[in-house]
């Protein structure tokens, strides 16, 4: 998929250790072919080539500034690009679905009525209550669905906003550094949810982040632009639930960061998560 | 709201300053012809109501009052609506309203009068032009003002343009337009005020220029503590409101 990206002078660690699971059948799966995005005289993305099967679990990382966001407005259909072609899933209404860094909850609206802006539209009132109440417990707030947003902690309310984006069990689920803004505690317990959640819906998950571990602890694969250019294409198989502070993820992480800031990248790039090695 | 130790605080002052007053009355401190006694404004008030004559007087004022602030706040609040969300509209109307703006609209008394004598409709249109701006001000600008980051959010979640407006813009606008309904009630009873003080044959201001020319003070007392009242009365109904749809704002949260 990167041979035609002129920037790529690397072979993707690909490693299929883990069974590759069974593509559900609402999932979204992402063609992106030849993408370009300028704003004027400056170029965003430069001609990204890339595939994400339906399910998978897709991070993006690189530098401030460079596309990252753009190509998942794109996705989403919040933008559209200059030149290239998009398709994302069957493109039917409500199937993609975004989580901001900001929760970007109504505050004039209780929790419940909050969440129910994800509902499916034309589904009845009832429908799209009973929809949300399921999707607020889901993500452990079933009891505050009459609430205020103001009166709930910077993770409660993201954790809305997460059941706001599942409500319509979306075929794509886009993630904007939704966790960026939390503590470091709160955030683990975060991506746990959400590595859960999207365990059992099965969605297409694309988060967009600056923490490489991050990416790590919930991708099935991370990609790394940098200058609108797909720079490194990485299939994590490390086995899950995955423990963070495992070998395996640092040396990934280690990596990644090489990459990132323009060390040579080491010799040896085999055996990521190898099954022998794996850590629960 | 709970009555305990600290709301009555707020009436302590008041209290002693209507006692003093009575006092100071009382020992002939105050002449009667400069400031009657609370008592003697209180029989004045009496009297009136009595003969009827008071209750018109201010039926017809809050009439007044009501209608010009439904016309001058409906048509601001259009015109805020209107140039808050089309940028056509507003290029259109929004310079020649802030024109309009720089006149004192109590500088339009005489031209009223010429054009409406002094009947109801100057008066109305008197109140309806002072409402209007600071409707159409902070309708407009508390549209303009919505959190941008939310309206993405609506339109990502496939809000068509009405659901975006009713779910997202309104609310959002509403602490905004809620003062300028505030503004408009002090504005309202200001311009009634000076309109039927120099124009009029029935109202309140009527009823105290009246009693000025047959020298009794203590109905111009009466005029002027009822008009503070009706004032008083307007800006509570406003806040009741505003409480009540504004229930989700953390400045009116229960504690």
């Amino acid at each position: 998929m990167t041979a035609n990206d002129p920037a790529a002078g690397f072979e993707p660690t690909r490693l299929a250790l883990t069974a590759p699971r069974p593509a559900p059948l609402e999932a979204a799966a992402i063609d992106l072919r030849g993408l370009s995005r300028s704003f004027g005289d400056k170029q965003v993305l430069r001609h990204v080539d890339l595939h994400v099967p339906a399910g998978q679990f897709l991070a993006i990382v690189g530098r401030s500034g460079c596309g990252k966001s753009t190509l998942l407005r794109i996705l989403l259909g919040l933008d559209a690009p200059t030149s290239g072609a998009v398709a994302v899933g069957d493109g039917r209404a409500g199937s993609s679905r975004i989580m901001f860094q900001e929760p970007r909850l109504l505050p004039w609206a209780r929790v419940l009525d909050n969440v129910r802006v994800g509902a499916p539209r034309g589904g009845g009132k009832a429908a799209g209550r009973a929809a949300a109440q399921a999707a607020l417990e889901q993500v452990g707030l079933g009891d505050r669905a009459g609430e205020w947003p103001s009166v709930l902690s910077g993770g409660q309310k993201q954790r809305v906003a997460l059941a706001r984006a599942l409500v319509s069990r979306p075929a794509l689920l886009a993630l904007d550094e939704p966790l960026g803004a939390l503590d470091a505690l709160t955030r683990i317990e975060m991506q746990n949810l959400l590595e859960s959640v999207w365990r059992r819906q099965r969605f297409t998950a694309v988060l967009v982040t600056h923490d490489v571990s991050e990416a790590l602890a919930l991708a099935d694969r991370v990609i790394l632009i940098e200058e609108g250019r797909l720079a490194l294409d990485l299939a994590v198989s490390l086995p899950r639930p995955r423990r963070r502070g495992s070998l395996e993820m640092a040396r990934l992480e280690g990596e990644i960061l090489d990459r990132l800031f323009g060390k040579p990248a080491p010799v040896e790039r085999v055996a990521a998560g190898a099954p022998q090695e794996a850590v629960a | 709201m709970r009555f305990d130790g600290k709301a009555l605080l707020a009436f302590i002052i008041p209290a002693a300053l209507l006692l003093s007053w009575q006092a100071l009355s009382s020992l002939g401190e105050i002449p009667e012809s400069v400031l009657p006694a609370p008592t003697a404004v209180a029989a004045a008030g009496w009297r009136l109501a009595w003969t009827g004559e008071l209750w018109s007087n201010v039926t017809i004022s809050a009439w007044r009052a009501v209608i010009g602030l439904v016309i001058g706040g409906g048509v601001g609040f259009a015109f805020g609506l209107a140039n808050g969300l089309s940028r056509l509209s507003e290029r259109l109307t929004d310079p020649t309203l802030q024109m309009i703006r720089t006149i004192p609209h109590l500088a339009m008394i005489p031209l009223v009068i010429l054009w409406f004598g002094i009947d109801e409709t100057a008066k109305i249109f008197l109140v309806a032009l002072g409402v209007f701006f600071p409707v159409y001000l902070n309708t407009l600008h508390g549209i303009r003002t919505v959190d941008a980051q939310l309206v993405e959010m609506g339109r990502a979640y496939g809000m068509s343009a009405w659901e975006l407006f009713a779910r997202v813009v309104l609310p959002g606008a509403l602490p905004s337009i809620f003062v300028g309904l505030r503004y408009a009630l002090g504005i309202m009873w200001l311009t009634l005020i000076v309109a039927e003080t120099i124009s009029a044959s029935t109202g309140l201001g009527y009823m105290a220029m009246n009693a000025r020319e047959f020298m009794m003070v203590d109905v111009v007392v009466l005029s002027i503590l009822i008009y503070a009242a009706l004032g008083k009365l307007a800006d509570s109904l406003a806040r009741l409101l505003e409480r009540a749809t504004l229930s989700w704002h953390p400045a009116y949260l229960p504690a």
